[in-house]
């Protein structure tokens, strides 16, 4: 009896703390930061530098939102997760959002109750190998030493796609890009597998790059995007709304250099004017400033500009556009319209 | 049957034969290599192979060791500076590439923490020490006690900043605690004044500290500026999760010991339960505990940082152990004190607390200090949950493009700061044994 | 006139239950038992309540889903479509394998370090305290890695191997082959092999195995009992049958028969495409984990040793070679006994340990049951709270077995007061 009483009024406790913690949105204005979790070191999507700045890729997202949110792209307390630990940072509420190479898949989808507001980058999981192994395809890595890294899709998809082609292979897993990198150089393993992007960047930190070749083939899909907590769109829809904000200010034509101008002397393309907050209240809607957009834009510029700062074909990572060139220039990145 | 000693001898010497100087093979270096390194043909042979094995490890070692390249900026650099040397073995440049260090040699120490406000975990951490002084050192002036219990209110201020009131209130809650318990025993006897003491010292906690702090930050706002403890890292944060673990495992598990030793039944299963658990376990799944479970213990929408999560699980794993420690020193405790102590008519507590604990607490330092040691070497475990101690940040440096491939400096550089700090407490418990054996 | 009176019988009264000495405990024990079980209620209620919200009910069915993760060291048969609870039982395997090696090593070395440390040599006595100091101070996990740094960095490629004027050769008459993957060793095969039988249709047990465990129990069985005959044959007569050779052929002579009837011949490890093809493959995380854990530990075994020793005054020595024992049988019955005493415990303790610390061989990449069941079972699947309790509940049984085993040993050599 007394437990029932005692229970009961737990419950009724937690459920008042379950509805307080509901709305991360104001979570976050209410706390003046934005937690934010990434990885703990991939050379160009999340790193820190030596003053203890994280830069790169998946940083600059964290980065637009927190802007968006509170005008501050410094008011962000970066949280580095492993593949252990991520999910459980989002889901217990230790993060508001994890930008960190996740390959967006059902399970995590559904089964893990998360919630992908979009993608950030199109992946596919690669091989990278020594030239001089004179391999051509990793079908022609039969009985080959691999090294992966635990704890992500790519040890799935390694063992299905080896399954499926009959052909044996000698797993030795890793725990971070660093030890594969070390374990790869010295010839430890025959060939790294990891998704495309991070192949390149770490070819890239190889002393002799050009001793290393990728294998034509891609064995997945690994559309890798931020995610947030299932449940709490209205927190969904202003990462998702970022994200689409540097994507279609790409496509039109909004960069960090003409952004001012645009916003101070509005111009005749009301997509634009929307999205900058001249006209109409998008970012009423969304419970921000109307300039919300500005600001993210602002931090880093548009997509394609943080894309060539980080990772792109000038920088040690030198990565194409690929995939992710946008949809008018043939790739699949293709922003919902602001209206 | 005379003077037989004058037939038979003839020449006694009747002075002392000048001292001569040993031969040069049993004096001096010489002897002193033939007694303890060439004693026969097993020795000889062990230290010849001694000899060369020394070698070969320092031949290996030392010109990787000595190399130029402080300055350099990236692993490139530092390649181009060795070939430059000339130092070039088989597989390219060979030598160490010590710029990595000096680039980085303060966020292995610090972590993130902001670079002006180095002096305060410095500061801290010598406040601790000034304070540990009068416990370890019977020598030191007895004022320093002073410091002692003040320190578990001023490090945490210092290390995380913040208004100075929530320190100072969670002290308040200490002093009406122990007034209570002092003025209440005389009415409720002494079990009863100390119930009194930790229940009012809680009311004060759970319900009155926080708003009395805020208004008083409120009224008088005196703080430092508040560090989140997501940027401690580096050997401070080692540091601090050692230091934080052992200082609150201490008074949990002279409970915990108690409670193993007592005759009630139900209290002692508990307190066994609890102990073997933790000691059954390897650490690293508590801490996969804190990194992913223990919100979800917690009523629901609590959340704390990751780092005060580890510190609560690694308090709980130091203070298993501290238990058993001092349990140790329970039992080398000559029954007779106990004996004593209740002919003296004294109750439970007062024994404890003026004969049995004094005494058991000292013979269980240098047990102490090297549960310290322990728990401080396995902090190195939380770069498994992605916290950045030194190991962890080493991690993230490779990660770097410009010192992708250094290995060696970075291990070595972290195993040397290591080896200093647990050398130097293991001298420090043996010179502890020696001593406390000779007075005994 | 007083009369003796009884004490006053007094009716039980609310306050005696903390005022008298009689109710007192039970009062203390009742308040920590409800304090205990509040706690616990707590914790479950929040457990279940948190879980629930996030759609995660606790439920164990996922160890019988395909696992779809491969291991690369594997002592029963596994693939990627083998379930979970199977992944979990490969890896606590290796768990075992890594944890009992590592016994072995450290004990070995530990006491070889620790004798040495006692020499009247003073520099081997000066360079085995360098190598107690260095391994204790330095916590063990930057060993692990360390090692396995070592072994990736230094030692040759299996393409090394390769083309008519190779970089790297095998060792010991080509049998043994030293890579940066790991050490490739000649493997035991059978040509008349018995085949496996199936333990519950789980596990392939090898019938080969099983013969030559038998035969040599049973040869060193019937050795002892000819040695015991030997001993009532010289109680009786005073002479002693001269047994050596009888026993010797007991021992190993049916076990040498076995092996040739069973064809018994080693495979070699050869250079095959990418990697050596057979022979047994001690991987590199293996050899790392298994050095770094017993080089770790030996410097902990190797003080016990040295204490040990020192702590058997040498009047017991000498009293012994008063009354007539050789220096053998000194060892035997007089030094050995009560030096155990002392060493025992504390070595077991630190097998206990090296056990617990098996667990950071996720840092290398060893799959023992931390890797494989609170590793990439619990990342895929996403349950934390069973796998991570069901992990804790098989380090507790280990522990426990071990400590089991400890308080037996120190029950059995208690010294008995009189």
């Amino acid at each position: 009896m007394k437990n029932a009483i005692f229970f009961g009024a737990l419950t009724i406790a937690g459920l008042a703390a379950g509805a307080a913690a509901a709305g991360t949105l104001d979570d976050v204005k209410a706390r003046g930061k934005l937690n934010c979790g990434v990885s703990t070191g991939v050379a160009g999507f999340a790193q820190p530098d030596a003053n203890g700045e994280w830069q790169g890729f998946d940083v600059a997202v964290c980065r637009a939102v927190a802007a968006a949110v509170l005008g501050d792209a410094t008011a962000i307390e970066f949280v580095p997760t492993t593949g252990k630990t991520r999910f459980t940072a989002l889901a217990s509420g230790e993060i508001d959002m994890l930008a960190r190479n996740t390959t967006w898949t059902f399970s995590r989808d559904v089964d893990l109750k998360f919630e992908f507001v979009g993608v950030n980058y199109y992946d596919g999981q690669g091989f990278l190998a020594p030239k001089e192994l004179g391999v051509t395809s990793a079908k022609d890595l039969d009985g080959a030493t691999i090294c992966i890294q635990t704890g992500t899709t790519t040890e799935l998809n390694l063992a299905d796609y080896f399954r499926v082609n009959n052909i044996a292979y000698e797993p030795v897993p890793i725990e971070t890009n660093a030890e594969a990198l070390q374990q790869l150089g010295a010839g430890a393993c025959d060939s790294y597998t990891t998704d495309a992007s991070g192949l390149a960047a770490s070819r890239a930190t190889f002393e002799n790059s050009a001793d290393w070749v990728i294998l034509p083939e891609i064995i997945s899909k690994e559309p890798l995007g931020p995610l947030v907590r299932h449940g709490d769109s209205e927190w969904g829809d202003v990462v998702r709304w970022t994200l689409n904000a540097l994507i279609a200010a790409e496509e039109l034509g909004v960069t960090s250099a003409n952004m001012a101008d645009l916003a101070s002397a509005p111009g005749d393309n009301p997509e634009i004017n929307r999205m900058l907050g001249t006209e109409g209240t998008l970012g009423e809607m969304l419970g921000l400033d109307a300039d919300w957009a500005q600001k993210a834009i602002g931090v880093a510029g548009n997509y394609g500009e943080i894309f060539e700062k980080n990772i792109g074909e000038n920088t040690p990572i030198g990565l194409a556009r690929g995939l992710n060139a946008q949809w008018t220039e043939g790739g699949l990145l293709y922003a919902p319209p602001f209206r | 049957m005379s003077n037989t000693h004058s037939d038979t001898v003839r020449f006694v010497r009747e002075t002392m034969l000048t001292e001569q100087a040993p031969p040069i093979t049993a004096a001096g270096p010489v002897g002193w290599a033939r007694a303890n390194l060439f004693d026969g043909w097993f020795n000889s042979a062990l230290t010849i192979i001694s000899l060369v094995l020394i070698y070969m490890v320092l031949a290996a070692i030392l010109p990787w060791v000595i190399s130029p390249t402080w300055n350099a900026g990236s692993l490139t650099e530092c390649r181009e500076i060795l070939v430059a040397a000339g130092s070039v073995g088989e597989h390219g440049a060979s030598g160490a590439c010590w710029g990595v260090i000096r680039e980085r040699w303060l966020q292995l120490l610090f972590g993130f923490y902001p670079s002006e406000l180095y002096w305060r975990p410095i500061l801290a951490f010598l406040l601790t020490g000034a304070a540990l002084a009068p416990v370890l050192f019977s020598g030191a002036s007895r004022k320093l006690f002073y410091v002692t219990a003040a320190i578990p209110f001023v490090m945490p201020w210092l290390l995380w900043g913040g208004t100075i009131w929530g320190p100072i209130s969670i002290a308040v809650g200490f002093v009406i605690g122990f007034f209570a318990n002092r003025y209440l025993s005389d009415v409720f006897g002494s079990l009863g004044g100390i119930i009194a003491g930790v229940a009012l010292a809680l009311i004060w906690w759970l319900f009155l500290s926080g708003s009395v702090a805020d208004v008083l930050s409120g009224i008088i706002p005196i703080g430092i500026e508040p560090v989140a403890s997501r940027d401690f890292g580096g050997f401070m944060l080692s540091i601090t999760i050692g230091l934080v673990a052992i200082g609150l495992s201490l008074p949990l598990g002279i409970v915990l010991a108690l409670g193993r030793q007592s005759d009630l039944l139900i209290v002692k299963a508990i307190c066994v339960g609890f102990i073997e658990f933790i000691r059954g376990v390897p650490l690293i799944t508590l801490l996969f505990v804190a990194s992913t479970l223990l919100n979800i213990f917690l009523p629901p929408g609590t959340n704390f940082d990751i780092i005060l999560r580890v510190l609560i699980m690694v308090t709980l794993f130091a203070a298993a152990y501290m238990a058993e420690v001092i349990r140790g020193g329970l039992a080398a405790l000559p029954r007779g004190q106990y004996e004593g102590a209740d002919s003296l008519g004294l109750d439970y507590w007062q024994s404890q607390r003026l004969i049995i604990m004094p005494q058991a607490l000292k013979i269980s330092i240098p047990g102490i200090v090297s549960t310290f040691i322990g728990v401080f070497k396995d902090t190195t475990l939380v770069s498994i949950i992605g916290l950045l101690d030194p190991l962890g940040l080493s991690n993230g440096i490779r990660a770097d493009t410009n010192w992708n491939g250094i290995v060696w400096e970075l291990y070595g550089f972290i195993a040397l700061l290591f080896f200093v700090f647990c050398f130097s407490m293991s001298r420090y418990s043996m010179y502890l044994e020696r001593k406390l054996k000779t007075t005994n | 006139m007083t009369t003796v009176t009884d004490p006053p019988k007094a009716a039980f009264r609310l306050s005696m239950l903390i005022y008298d000495t009689r109710y007192r405990s039970m009062t203390i024990q009742v308040i920590a038992l409800i304090g205990f079980m509040l706690l616990a209620a707590f914790i479950i209620n929040n457990t279940i309540q948190n879980l629930a919200n996030l759609g995660k009910e606790p439920d164990f069915g996922f160890l019988s889903e395909p696992a779809g993760y491969d291991i690369n060291q594997r002592l029963i048969e596994y693939t990627s479509q083998s379930t979970h609870l199977r992944a979990a039982f490969v890896g606590l395997l290796n768990t075992l394998v890594v944890a009992v090696l590592g016994c072995i090593t450290a004990t070995v070395l530990g006491v070889i370090i620790g004798v040495l440390r006692l020499s009247s040599n003073w520099l081997v006595a000066r360079i085995m305290t360098v190598y107690v100091e260095m391994f204790r101070n330095v916590p063990v996990l930057l060993w692990i890695v360390f090692i396995m740094a070592i072994l990736i960095e230094t030692l040759p490629a299996p393409r090394a191997f390769r083309g008519d004027d190779p970089e790297a050769t095998m060792k010991l008459f080509d049998t043994v082959a030293v890579t940066n993957r790991g050490v490739y060793i000649p493997e035991p095969l059978f040509s008349r092999g018995l085949g496996d039988f199936s333990v519950f249709g789980a596990f392939e047990v090898s019938w080969d195995l099983l013969a030559i465990i038998a035969v040599l129990v049973a040869g060193f069985w019937a050795a002892r009992r000819v040695k015991l005959n030997a001993d009532a044959t010289q109680e009786a007569t005073g002479v002693r049958p001269t047994t050596w050779h009888m026993r010797l052929a007991l021992m190993f002579g049916p076990v040498l028969f076995l092996l040739v009837a069973l064809g018994f011949h080693l495979g070699y490890p050869e250079l095959k495409g990418f990697n050596f093809a057979g022979g047994t493959h001690m991987r590199n995380s293996l050899i790392a984990l298994w050095l770094a854990l017993s080089l770790y530990t030996a410097a902990f075994i190797a003080e016990i040793v040295r204490a040990g020793i020192m702590a058997i005054s040498k009047g017991q020595s000498e009293a012994a070679f008063a009354l007539g024992l050789r220096p053998n049988r000194t060892m035997n019955l007089v030094i050995l006994p009560q030096a155990l005493r002392v060493i025992i415990p504390p070595l077991i303790s630190n097998y206990l340990n090296l056990t617990k610390n098996s667990s950071l061989a996720i840092a290398v990449g060893y799959m023992d049951i931390t890797g494989t069941l609170g590793g990439i079972t619990l990342n895929q699947t996403g349950r934390e709270l069973e796998t991570l309790l069901l992990l804790m509940l098989v380090y507790l049984i280990i522990s426990l077995s071990i400590s089991a085993v400890m308080n037996w040993y120190n029950n059995s050599v208690k010294l008995v007061e009189r």
